[in-house]
């Protein structure tokens, strides 16, 4: 019978042993393994993140590979279509698109980046300082980004664009020239959040100086916030860049940009829909990768979106 | 309240006195003078087109000048266009630009909405799934690309509706649809998160436990609080519309008030430029003031003037 195979020992209660329950078990994750862990389980930031670097690659690559320069044009085979001599075709001044649209991607990230980057070093300066000082500073700092942001941030960048000589530079100072509030206004709420913790309180007891506070107490804290609004950031760059190509303010002739490809394909879409597609999906592209690992990393960092 | 009201118009003739210096002095500072790109004219005729633009004047009397006929709605005449007053353009255009900015609105918002509740009801099935790829979609999709998308399938390829101008409701569709875009898929997802957080809450559990039907917890009881977000996203969603009518009516070939400063900007038509500016300023700031107050109306546990005073 069954119920003969348990003894009496085995209804025994088992020694409980109080040093032994305190022990932890699992090995213990730090923030960032944590984040990092749950960040590759998603898929699909992950393919994201693969996309990025592969575009990355390739526009460093893709121009050489293909054989031709991205102003060099043939006049000869002007508007072809895809062939084994120009894998994406001519545009309508028979300049290779296969080559233009590997240099636009250089030019579409290193704009998407930079303006993040800028933006990024001067809204973590300006919202820590206004966030850990507080009263009065906080007051007039804010109301300064509180002005700026009352302007919609396209109609600040097409009035500079007016006024600016064209250029790539002029681009990436025009957006980033209230681009930086975004930042600003999250890394203050989260210092001013954090800055009445006790462990910043303990620090401050110990006698540390208010800038080693922010950038070695405050500021790294922050960062799961920080990282997301930034990789938010590259997508919506990159987006006002093709929006102020598109209406012709954009980075001058001969440089190429996915916009200015667009706009320039847009002419000839009844007829040759190619020239406009490429630089399109590319756009796409890389606002997908970038939205869905800005998402991704959103899930990861923040513990309460779990 | 009366208080509250009187605090934030003040703010906004605050910012608008700002705007109209700063746009004032960027124009002044551009390169190049309004009479640049005409024919070389000699300095006797220079002299009097100054004289008839007030051109002439020391800086700061144009500025103050400027400054007093603004406040009165009256920015001067087009440089680019002989004969017609900045404020006639803006009258002239702007209507095209609001029944597509209202249409636009519309779209998003009921569209958004309507994703985001089936979204968080299907939580992690077939139709989340569906309406999330759309959102992140619409979200990757510029507008201008959009647009050329929508060209090219329903007017070139399907020859279903027309392709550009603006004549008839028809004409609106593709427009609309192409500006609605962003903000809706924004929506879709604000309101997917919202619902989802008040579908966990305890009031939900309590109507569903009273044996309420799943229709009525979900429209009566959850969608009314879990819409908030979105009525707060309206003012975003104002600025953006607004921002892409620049494109849209440009690809679209609509004569509206995008499209004009647009064209202004090209043809560096300063006193248009301004004027526009300007104007849209002034809707925005109406606008998000507007959607302020209407919050406090949705939700009433907001006070807007401890809201204001908070501040």
């Amino acid at each position: 019978m069954a119920q003969s195979e348990f003894k009496q020992a085995d209804f025994e209660p088992l020694q409980v042993d109080h040093a032994e329950s305190e022990k932890i078990v699992g090995k213990s994750t730090s923030y960032w393994k944590d984040a990092w862990r749950r960040f590759r389980k998603n898929k699909l930031a992950l393919a994201g993140v693969v996309i990025i670097v592969l575009l990355g690659i390739m526009s460093f690559i893709g121009g050489p590979i293909s054989g031709h320069t991205y102003d060099g044009n043939d006049l000869l085979n002007v508007n072809q279509s895809p062939s084994a001599e120009h894998w994406f075709g001519t545009d309508n001044l028979g300049r290779d698109v296969f080559a233009r649209t590997w240099y636009g991607a250089k030019i579409s990230l290193f704009i998407g980046l930079m303006a993040a980057l800028i933006d990024l070093v001067i809204g973590i300066i300006w919202g820590s300082v206004a966030g850990f000082f507080g009263g009065k500073v906080d007051e007039y700092m804010m109301r300064v980004a509180d002005v700026l942001y009352g302007v919609p941030y396209l109609l600040v960048v097409i009035l500079l664009m007016v006024i600016l000589p064209p250029g790539l530079w002029t681009l990436i100072i025009a957006m980033t020239i209230t681009g930086w509030i975004n930042m600003a206004r999250i890394v203050r709420g989260q210092v001013l959040q954090l800055r009445s913790e006790e462990y910043v309180m303990a620090s401050r007891s110990l006698g540390a100086s208010n800038s080693r506070l922010m950038f070695k107490h405050l500021v790294p804290n922050t960062l799961g916030p920080i990282l997301v609004t930034l990789t938010l950031t590259i997508p919506t760059a990159i987006f006002t860049e093709a929006f102020l190509s598109f209406l012709g303010l954009g980075v001058p002739a001969p440089l190429a940009s996915w916009g200015t490809m667009s706009s320039d394909g847009l002419s000839a879409l009844q007829y040759y829909p190619s020239q406009l597609f490429f630089p399109a999906f590319f756009i796409c592209l890389t606002m997908l990768a970038f939205n869905v690992i800005g998402d991704g990393m959103r899930d990861a960092l923040d513990p309460k979106e779990r | 309240m009366a208080k509250y009201l009187l605090k934030r118009l003040v703010y906004i003739i605050v910012s608008l006195f700002f705007i109209i210096t700063i746009t004032f002095f960027l124009m002044q500072a551009a390169p190049g003078s309004p009479f640049a790109s005409e024919r070389a004219l000699t300095p006797a005729l220079e002299a009097q087109m100054n004289e008839a633009y007030g051109l002439n004047e020391p800086i700061h009397v144009q500025y103050f000048n400027y400054l007093f006929s603004a406040f009165q709605f009256d920015f001067g005449p087009s440089i680019k266009y002989v004969g017609q007053d900045v404020t006639e353009i803006i009258a002239r255009s702007f209507p095209y630009s609001l029944i597509l900015g209202v249409e636009a609105i519309l779209i998003a918002l009921s569209i958004g909405v309507l994703l985001g509740v089936i979204a968080a009801v299907k939580h992690n099935k077939f139709g989340d799934y569906t309406a999330m790829v759309i959102a992140v979609l619409g979200i990757s999709v510029p507008s201008f690309i959009m647009a050329t998308i929508l060209q090219y399938i329903f007017a070139i390829k399907l020859q279903a509706l027309p392709i550009a101008r603006f004549e008839s409701f028809a004409h609106t569709i593709l427009p609309a649809v192409a500006l609605a875009t962003t903000p809706l898929a924004f929506i879709a997802r604000l309101m997917r998160s919202s619902m989802l957080d008040v579908l966990h809450s305890d009031y939900i559990k309590t109507a569903k436990s009273k044996g309420l039907s799943e229709r009525v917890v979900t429209y009566k009881h959850a969608l009314r609080n879990a819409i908030l977000p979105v009525v707060s996203y309206l003012g975003p969603l104002v600025v953006s519309i607004l921002t892409g009518s620049f494109i849209i009516e440009k690809i679209f070939g609509i004569p509206g008030l995008g499209n004009e400063f647009v064209v202004s900007v090209t043809n560096r038509d300063y006193t248009v430029i301004m004027g526009t500016t300007v104007f849209f300023s002034v809707l925005l700031l109406v606008s998000i003031l507007l959607v302020d107050l209407l919050y406090g109306l949705v939700d009433p546990r907001i006070k807007v003037t401890d809201k204001g005073a908070s501040k």
